[in-house]
């Protein structure tokens, strides 16, 4: 009997002072030191300005072996080790990126607990933060959400659409944010979200075509003889779009993360305080453009998702594929008409 | 040159190619959507989301260029 082993090193929130001055006339790394803000790390560290100290919190590190003993650490010339899933090791460590994940899901749902209209009876929302939840919700369901997927569908794939562009938009602003990290900018993170939107988005085409009309669908509607072509094309294009999903927004965000620190070490590179005269500007400029940007990706993916979703949606009607762009086009109640006349069709 | 340089060097000019690709892409774009908003300003709104769209599936193809620059660049 294999036992699931639990390995709690390091202990969480045990706050270490590590002190490391540069020594004088050393040459500081900077490439180094960006890649190692933004990439994952097992401890947050937090810099006290004006200091060459930071606080160091070690999370906790969450090793279970799938082989007995596979998860023994190994020294290498880096430090200790922990073999991958590869040797039988899986990881779940919790690490910088999954607390900016906790925090950005813990202030999400804080926020709506308080600033959602909960009062049915007061149907205008009152303040800064209702209004400015409301705004949103409503402009993902209305402008995202129905336009896409269609008026009968929408309202079923309304709340997955809501919850991932909140989700990803907190995400994005956490990163903007001193001390903090930007998730999206983990691969990682991006991936599993664009693996939520491709299992969906299959589910919804089976949903909507059926098992049948699904796999049919793969054959791109064409003579058999061609079958060999298409299928394996349209299976390639299958996992294009969320790889696609993927990359868009962890690049995205990591970019942005990088030009604001190369700009700022900038000053460092060239060993002069003046060079921050033109640097610090252009750093300011760049932040603001990734506060624009922050909204966008998180646009752009709930965008895509919805429009994904309102492909696989419009896979039930054979005979009018251009379905879920034509609700987009039609107003009020030209679209219900349509939407009436379509269900008594099929 | 040895091979670790060229990859380098490959994995620059690699990634300024796709990114004058989709510069390109991209600008054309945004003035052909903004042609189409000017001649008809009711239709701004499905202009832009059509415009946005196009945009992401630009950036996702050149997105796709760019890793493989970042990984000629990373595994060199």
């Amino acid at each position: 009997m294999r036992k699931a082993m639990v390995l709690f090193a390091g202990l969480f929130a045990s706050s270490v002072l590590a002190a490391s001055p540069p020594a004088e006339g050393e040459k500081e790394d900077v490439p180094a030191y960006i890649l190692h803000h933004v990439a994952d790390s097992p401890e947050i560290e937090i810099e006290i300005p004006g200091s060459y100290e930071h606080i160091a919190i070690h999370l906790p590190q969450i090793l279970i072996p799938l082989k007995e003993g596979a998860c023994a650490p190994q020294m290498t010339d880096h430090g200790e080790t922990h073999p991958g899933l590869l040797a039988g090791c899986l990881d779940l460590s919790i690490t910088k990126h999954t607390v900016m994940m906790f925090l950005a899901a813990l202030l999400l749902v804080g926020s709506l607990l308080i600033w959602s209209n909960r009062d049915k009876s007061k149907l205008v929302p009152r303040g800064v933060g209702a209004n400015l939840f409301e705004m949103l919700v409503v402009f993902v369901r209305d402008e995202l959400a129905v336009k896409n997927i269609g008026k009968e569908e929408a309202p079923r794939y309304t709340p997955y659409l809501l919850t991932v562009f909140f989700f990803i938009l907190f995400m994005n602003m956490l990163g903007l944010f001193p001390w903090m990290a930007t998730a999206t900018g983990n691969v990682a993170v991006t991936a599993a979200l664009a693996l939520c939107t491709f299992v969906l988005t299959q589910i919804a085409g089976i949903r909507a075509a059926g098992l049948g009309g699904y796999l049919a669908h793969l054959t791109g509607g064409v003579h058999w003889l061609l079958w060999p072509i298409m299928i394996p094309v349209e299976i390639l294009g299958l996992f294009t779009k969320p790889f696609a999903l993927t990359m868009r927004l962890f690049a995205n965000m990591l970019a942005g993360h990088i030009v604001i620190f190369f700009l700022l070490g900038l000053i460092f590179m060239m060993g002069s305080a003046a060079v921050g005269i033109v640097a610090v500007p252009f750093a300011m400029g760049i932040y603001f453009l990734e506060l624009f940007v922050a909204f966008v990706q998180a646009y752009v993916f709930t965008l895509l998702s919805a429009l994904f979703i309102g492909m696989s949606v419009a896979m039930g009607h054979h005979h009018d594929h251009g379905h879920a762009e034509e609700h987009g086009h039609k107003e009020g109640g030209a679209s219900h008409d349509h939407g009436k006349a379509h269900f008594v069709g099929s | 040159m040895t091979n670790l340089a060229l990859a380098f060097l490959s994995a620059g000019i690699g990634a300024g190619l796709a990114i004058i690709g989709a510069g390109l892409g991209i600008g054309k774009l945004a003035a052909s959507a903004m042609e189409a908003t000017g001649r008809q300003p009711a239709a701004g709104g499905d202009i832009r989301t059509s415009m946005i769209i196009a945009a992401a599936l630009i950036e996702g193809a050149t997105l796709f260029a760019l890793v493989i620059c970042v990984l000629l660049a990373t595994k060199a």
